[in-house]
C-alpha cells in the first residue's frame, strides 16, 4: 500500500507524517506537492497538521482549490483513503468532503497538551485496530479546534456512527471538562458517510513511537495499512 | 469594469473571538457604554466585465465558493461600475 502525504505552503506536521509512515509503518510513501495535478497511484492520502496558506481568509479554506486537492477530491468522491489530521481535517470541511467546519477554540486559547479519546466506532478503515470504546491518549495543538455543525448535521453523524473519536476523562467519560475547545458533542474526529474520508484535530503522528511516550497513535496508521 | 466592495459578516451566533478582544480592551480603557463588539471583513475586488448580471454571476460564485463559509458567515456586497 503507498501513501501520499501532501505538502502545502505552511504545512508543518508534513515531514512528522512521513516519517511515521515511512520508518515506523514502514510502508511505500512519497510526498505530493501542492501543485501537482497527480496523486502518482497512491492508495491513501494524508493532508498533515500546518497553516496552509497562513490560514489567510479561514483555516483550510485557500488549499482547497490546489490542483492536488482537486485530485483529493474526485479520489475521495471515488472511495479513495484519505485523513486529515488538524489542519488536513479543517481542509477537509472546506472541500466539502466532510460536513461540518472548525471554528475558534471556545476559550480561544491555543491548545497544546495530551487529550484523553474514547473510539466511538472501530469498524471503519481508521480505527479497525482499536477495540471498541478504547480509550486513547493523543496531543492536541490548535487554535481553531471547535467542531461545528448544526443540529440536523449533528443527529445524522451519530445515526450513520460517522463519529469515530470523542474527547473524553481518562475513563472514557464524555464531559465539558475533557472538552478542549467547545467541540459540539465533545467531536475530536468524524467520517463522511461512506466512510473513506476521516478528519481528526488531534494529532497521531505525535504519538507513534515509545519514545514520544505513547504509541497509541500508530494504530491509525496501522488500521489504514492493515485492512485496505 | 466593476468596483466590488463585499462585506463578510460572522453570523451572530458564532463567537466572535476578535469582536471580544477588542471590546474586553474597550472595557479596560474605562469605556463601559460600548458593547456588541463585531469585526467583519472587508473585501474589494474588481470584476473586468462590462455586463452588470455576469459581474453579478462572478461576485456571487466567488462568495459562496471561496471568500464566505457558509456555516459561519454571510455576505453582503456593492457594486459599482467604473
Amino acid at each position: 500500500m503507498k501513501f501520499g502525504v501532501v505538502i502545502f505552503p505552511g504545512s508543518n506536521c508534513d515531514y512528522d507524517s512521513f516519517h511515521v509512515l515511512k520508518r515506523i509503518l514502514k510502508a511505500e510513501t512519497v510526498f505530493l506537492f501542492h501543485k501537482e495535478d497527480s496523486l502518482q497511484n497512491c492508495d491513501a492520502i494524508v493532508l498533515p497538521g500546518g497553516f496552509s496558506y497562513g490560514d489567510y481568509l479561514r483555516t483550510g479554506s485557500i488549499a482547497r482549490f490546489t490542483p492536488i486537492m482537486q485530485e483529493v477530491i474526485a479520489f475521495a468522491i471515488n472511495g479513495g483513503i484519505v485523513i486529515g489530521i488538524c489542519n488536513g481535517f479543517q481542509i477537509l470541511c472546506e472541500s466539502n468532503l466532510l460536513p461540518g467546519v472548525l471554528i475558534k477554540n471556545e476559550n480561544l486559547r491555543f491548545k497544546c497538551f495530551d487529550t484523553f479519546l474514547r473510539v466511538e466506532n472501530n469498524k471503519t478503515s481508521f480505527t479497525k485496530n482499536f477495540h471498541s470504546n478504547e480509550v486513547v491518549k493523543f496531543p492536541i495543538a490548535h487554535g481553531d479546534g471547535c467542531y461545528f455543525t448544526e443540529e440536523e448535521t449533528l443527529v445524522s453523524l451519530e445515526k450513520n456512527e460517522q463519529i469515530l473519536l470523542k474527547y473524553c476523562d481518562r475513563h472514557g467519560n464524555i464531559t465539558p471538562d475533557s472538552n478542549p475547545n467547545g467541540s459540539v458533542a465533545n467531536i475530536a474526529g468524524i467520517c463522511n458517510e461512506k466512510k473513506n474520508v476521516f478528519g481528526l484535530m488531534p494529532h497521531p503522528e505525535r504519538c507513534s513511537e515509545s519514545i514520544l511516550g505513547s504509541t497509541d497513535g500508530i494504530k491509525i496508521f496501522e488500521s489504514i495499512f492493515n485492512n485496505n | 469594469m466593476f468596483l466590488a466592495k463585499i462585506f463578510i459578516t460572522r453570523r451572530r451566533s458564532i463567537l466572535d473571538p476578535q469582536g471580544k478582544a477588542v471590546e474586553l480592551g474597550i472595557k479596560s480603557i474605562g469605556l463601559e457604554n460600548i458593547s456588541d463588539v463585531r469585526i467583519d471583513k472587508y473585501i474589494e475586488l474588481k470584476i473586468n466585465d462590462s455586463v452588470y448580471a455576469s459581474a453579478v454571476q462572478s461576485i456571487e460564485k466567488v462568495c459562496n465558493d471561496l471568500l464566505a463559509n457558509s456555516h459561519l458567515e454571510d455576505f453582503t456586497y456593492e457594486l459599482i461600475e467604473l
